[in-house]
């Protein structure tokens, strides 16, 4: 497994631990089954707040990418089709909040973003 | 169990009053505690080991009142203090044998060891260290008696920023163990920030916060922009604002900035200084 932690990035370490064990997780990197660190030996490896480790495998086990065994450890849970459509729901969700925030930024209305996004999805047939 | 409980902890001296203070640091966890100098830092540490006499309130270390069985208490928990006090004409082998007589459970190898990785002078009494050596050969005392809770009164604030990040991973490796916490006071946290799990700010003997840090640094942002756009945040959500002639910056809630303007990162030290210059 392979984290790396930006403290000059702005975005939120959890979110940052969170988002990097799901792309491994649904990109087949992470195997099924597989034990991942303890929440606390990774918090100290990456030398970073071990509540910010926590709130992020609770929050990748509350979507399903990873089951608990109490005692044992942390574990990546069996991939399933229904997540990975929900994953990919979420990324184009995250793309249109960009491109919606890009466009007030640059004063065009509903219908002018409507219109790109109409334009680009013709060159995509 | 919680390593530190502080309840209606006060103390007070002419022009100064420290609390009622309240402050829990969880097993397994480290607390940055934050303050100017005169904000009642080691004041506090100083009530937990009942240095001083403390008003009212309680403080209870690893489960146990401090007024009772302060001796055995004292044996679990590992201090540095600002000003570091060991034996002056004694070199640092000399003061782990007198260590040795003291701690049940003092860990010669260990010290050993830590010396060499804080590369404490060998041979040299400690009237003749440095600040820094004396800092370090006193983080290498509190370690080498297997403590389960760490109090460090500015302990890292003389030490050069090698050594500060080998200190930084000491205290990640101190508290893989659920059971051991760290409290760490200081002016500025710097370095040590990202180790924290809990910050706290204390201004003129009194918490102004404290919390999660990374849910704190999560709600906080920096904007910039023109004065007018700025203006568009709601008063409410705004800690600080300060207007230049070339534009304006403020640090804001995040929730409550508008859509399509830039939020950067805050620090903690950022945070604590308009803090602070909003109370006043």
């Amino acid at each position: 497994m392979t984290i790396w932690i930006d403290n000059r990035s702005g975005t939120p370490i959890y979110d940052q631990i969170y988002t990097q064990i799901r792309r491994q997780i649904v990109g087949g990197e992470l195997k099924e089954n597989e034990l991942l660190p303890s929440i606390r030996g990774l918090a100290k490896d990456l030398r970073i707040s071990f509540i910010t480790t926590k709130r992020a495998y609770e929050e990748l086990e509350k979507e399903g990418f990873l089951y608990t065994v109490p005692g044992k450890g942390c574990f990546v849970a069996p991939r399933n089709a229904e997540l990975i459509r929900e994953e990919n729901l979420k990324k184009i969700e995250a793309h249109i909040e960009e491109i919606a925030r890009l466009g007030a930024a640059c004063g065009l209305s509903r219908e002018e973003l409507l219109d790109v996004v109409r334009f680009g999805l013709e060159d995509e047939r | 169990m919680n390593a530190l409980e502080i309840r209606g902890l006060k103390k007070t001296f002419s022009g100064f009053q420290l609390g009622p203070l309240d402050l829990t640091l969880p097993g397994g966890c480290i607390l940055g505690l934050i303050g100017e100098n005169g904000a009642g830092k080691s004041t506090t540490i100083k009530l937990i080991l009942n240095m001083l006499r403390r008003e009212s309130g309680t403080v209870t270390i690893l489960g146990r009142d401090n007024g009772q069985d302060l001796r055995s208490i004292k044996e679990e928990v590992g201090v540095v203090l600002d000003e570091v006090g060991l034996p002056d004409c004694l070199t640092s082998a000399q003061t782990g044998r007198v260590m040795e007589g003291i701690f049940r459970q003092w860990d010669a190898a260990a010290y050993a060891s830590y010396l060499r990785e804080l590369g404490v002078p060998e041979g040299k009494a400690f009237k003749e260290m440095s600040r820094g050596n004396r800092m370090k050969l006193g983080i290498a005392v509190a370690l080498s008696h297997h403590p389960r809770l760490l109090l460090l009164d500015e302990a890292t604030s003389g030490l050069d920023p090698v050594v500060r990040d080998r200190v930084v991973e000491m205290l990640a490796d101190f508290t893989r163990d659920e059971d051991h916490a760290v409290l760490l006071s200081s002016h500025i946290v710097s370095d040590l920030e990202r180790i924290c799990d809990y910050i706290a700010f204390l201004h003129k003997g009194k918490l102004l916060l404290c919390q999660e840090k990374d849910r704190l640094l999560e709600e906080y942002g920096f904007v910039h922009g023109a004065a007018g756009e700025l203006a568009a945040i709601d008063s409410a959500a705004v800690l600080h604002r300060s207007e230049g002639r070339y534009g304006a910056e403020a640090i804001v809630l995040r929730r409550a900035v508008p859509a399509g303007m830039a939020i950067s990162p805050v620090t903690v030290e950022e945070l604590f200084v308009h803090m602070v210059k909003g109370e006043r």
